[in-house]
């Protein structure tokens, strides 16, 4: 863990929270002393809570917060679909509680971002549900990135999409947290300190990996060469997150670049990796424009769902 | 370590050595008997019979054995859970195993065998893991039948091993037991929405219960009489009470619970003897119990090639981290040198 010591010298803002590594210091944005196991009742919002809230009408997203919060939903919910698969198939038994924990972490946010965003995709004014929206929209709907729907592979690969993810996630969320929409404000809150522990793990195993044998160099060289293409969509901007961005609602996503960059890059040079240099993919995601691979995560997420329409669970 | 018996001393110890060794034995031995006297507790430390710590090392991996394939039936179903909370619970719950595998395999590890000794014989087939999870998960109902089934003849099982003589046997099934009981009312509630919901919905419950039912009765392992390693286990406090005993009152917990889910078990003979205060059941067949158990069940080559399937896969991530350890412990020697 970081030295107490280690504090005292940050001169950056924000750094890599609690992490092991000694890279950076941890600061404020993440909660260092939150421990992974405490249980703080009260503290913790529910999926459930916001159901309740849409549908009593104390919270009512825009159109556009709900088309925003769809996007922050589905990558969420991919991610939580694809990390699931681990759980049984994990290099050591510690990696199947640790990834299936992300996972879970993972499809909270998810759950809490659909539901919200449910509130303003009903018909006739009214909610749908996030089980409405997790398995009764077809392929063209989604808006998850790219990123996201990267298959598995082999363990390096997986953490290489994590590593991404997770600091993407964190500057996000971190910025998020301060949203006028306190609704995705609160989710974002809770979210955040979550998404520490994800950047933890996963930097963790970037410098493990790197660090190892040779095999485990070349594998994880090879993982970020994969997942680097898909590094691109996650900071463009449009005019939805442009509009919302602007009246203080979201996050303009090229706003966190300059930070991803930063973090990620002194992790990768600790690990003395180069940051891949590879094409990026034009992405299309948030325009419903898929990977190859999304069509095939539905059909199995959707499979039972759909099989009886209607039916309660 | 203690000296376990005068059979593991070396040959070339002088007379006098092995006359201490064999009064360490005896002193332990004296230990032992009154531990088990006192009804109480026996730890990592302490002197113990070598046929006490070798049926505890089986019976704690199998334990653990049962947790890490036990993940698979249940993992099958963790990416088409029909809603996201029932997903949610799916993925906290396959995971709870894994946790329940790493503290039996810590427990059995201060018996004096590695968790890598212990995996390397699951792979290899030597080890034995519950029959249960050699029978597959076909339906959404069966994971509300493992839950309410399996998981609650398991607790049913388990409970009593909280007070096993082993300490950190009974310390990790107090933990294992408060989860277990919470996996036990999640497949009761599937199963209760089930039976509640359409009649497809309900006859897919009566189902896997139809399936899960017997299979489940034998998870207490086979009838008293016939089962050669019981006697010793509850000499030793490991074991409190017979197969027989806790499979009669299991039926008789799941004879009320069944009527709350408006469903039936396939068991047209349970029924409680008044003259005995027990509960009885239909004949099961020991024939399939011990044809699951030969390996000639339906998931048994499946089940194992998985782990061995994630095992070797990981084979490099494992040796990765290994290597990395060591490079960090050099670099602090360095440092500190």
């Amino acid at each position: 863990m970081s030295t107490p010591g280690a504090n005292t010298e940050a001169t950056e803002t924000h750094g890599h929270g609690d992490i092991s590594t000694g890279v950076a210091a941890p600061t404020g944005s993440g909660d260092s002393n939150a421990s992974a196991t405490r249980i703080t009742p009260g503290n913790a919002l529910r999926p459930e809570d916001i159901a309740l809230e849409v549908r009593s009408g104390l919270a009512k997203p825009t159109e556009d917060v709900a088309e925003y919060a769809l996007r922050l939903g589905d990558d969420a919910l991919i991610l939580a679909q694809r990390l699931g698969h681990w759980i049984s198939r994990a290099p050591e038994l510690e990696e199947d509680v640790a990834l299936g924990n992300i996972g879970l972490d993972q499809l909270g946010h998810a759950r809490s971002f659909l539901t919200y965003a449910g509130g303003a995709l009903g018909e006739n004014g009214g909610a749908k549900t996030e089980d409405e929206l997790a398995y009764f929209r077809r392929e063209h709907e989604f808006r998850s990135a790219h990123l996201f729907e990267q298959p598995n592979s082999d363990f390096a690969v997986t953490i290489a999409r994590q590593f991404v993810v997770s600091y993407y996630q964190f500057e996000l969320y971190r910025r998020l947290a301060e949203s006028k929409d306190a609704t995705l404000a609160a989710i974002a809150a809770k979210a955040v300190k979550e998404v520490d522990y994800h950047r933890d793990h996963s930097a963790q195993w970037v410098l493990r990996l790197a660090g190892g044998t040779d095999e485990s160099r070349k594998r994880m060289i090879h993982g970020l060469k994969l997942v680097w293409p898909y590094v691109g969509e996650l900071f463009e901007d449009d005019a939805l997150v442009t509009r919302l961005a602007e009246s203080g609602a979201a996050v303009a996503p090229s706003s966190i670049r300059e930070d991803f960059d930063r973090l990620t890059g002194e992790i990768l040079a600790e690990a003395e990796l180069e940051v891949p240099d590879m094409p990026a993919a034009p992405g299309g995601g948030r325009q419903g424009k898929h990977s190859e691979h999304l069509g095939y995560i539905l059909a199995e997420m959707q499979v039972l769902a759909r099989e009886y329409p209607g039916a309660s669970w | 370590m203690a000296v376990q018996n005068l059979q593991s001393v070396p040959a070339e110890l002088s007379p006098e050595e092995l006359e201490a060794a064999a009064q360490r034995d005896a002193d332990g031995q004296a230990n032992f008997d009154r531990v088990m006297a006192e009804d109480s507790r026996i730890e990592p430390r302490d002197w113990m019979p070598a046929d006490y710590r070798k049926s505890l090392l089986r019976q704690i991996s199998q334990h653990a054995h049962s947790e890490i394939i036990g993940m698979q039936p249940e993992a099958n179903w963790i990416s088409r859970a029909p809603s996201l909370k029932r997903k949610a619970i799916l993925m906290a719950k396959v995971q709870d195993e894994a946790g329940h595998g790493l503290y039996l395999y810590s427990a059995a590890e201060t018996l004096g065998q590695s968790r890598d000794e212990m995996m390397d014989a699951l792979i290899a087939g030597k080890a034995r893991y519950s029959s249960i999870f050699n029978y597959p998960a076909r339906t959404w109902a069966d994971m509300g039948a493992i839950g309410w089934l399996v998981d609650g003849a398991a607790i049913c099982n388990q409970v009593p091993l909280c007070r096993a003589s082993y300490g950190p046997y009974g310390r990790a099934m107090v933990r294992v037991c408060k989860e277990e009981s919470f996996h036990q009312r999640q497949g009761f509630e599937i199963l209760l929405e089930l039976a509640n919901g359409t009649a497809e919905q309900k006859q897919m419950a009566q189902d896997a219960v139809n399936r899960w039912y017997a299979p489940a009765l034998m998870m207490f392992g086979p009838p008293d009489d016939d089962s050669p390693n019981s006697r010793e286990s509850m000499a030793w406090n490991i074991k409190r009470f017979s197969n027989d005993e806790l499979r009669s009152r299991f039926v008789g917990m799941m004879v009320e619970q069944v009527r709350v889910l408006g469903l039936t078990l396939p068991d047209s003979e349970i029924r409680f003897n008044e003259d005995t205060k027990k509960w009885e059941h239909g004949p099961l067949d020991w024939n399939e119990f011990k044809e699951v158990l030969a390996g000639r069940g339906p998931c048994n080559a499946q089940r194992l090639e998985r782990r061995r399937e994630a095992h070797d896969d990981g084979a490099w991530v494992r040796e990765s981290a290994a290597a990395y350890a060591a490079k960090q412990v050099n670099k602090q020697k360095e440092y500190a040198a």
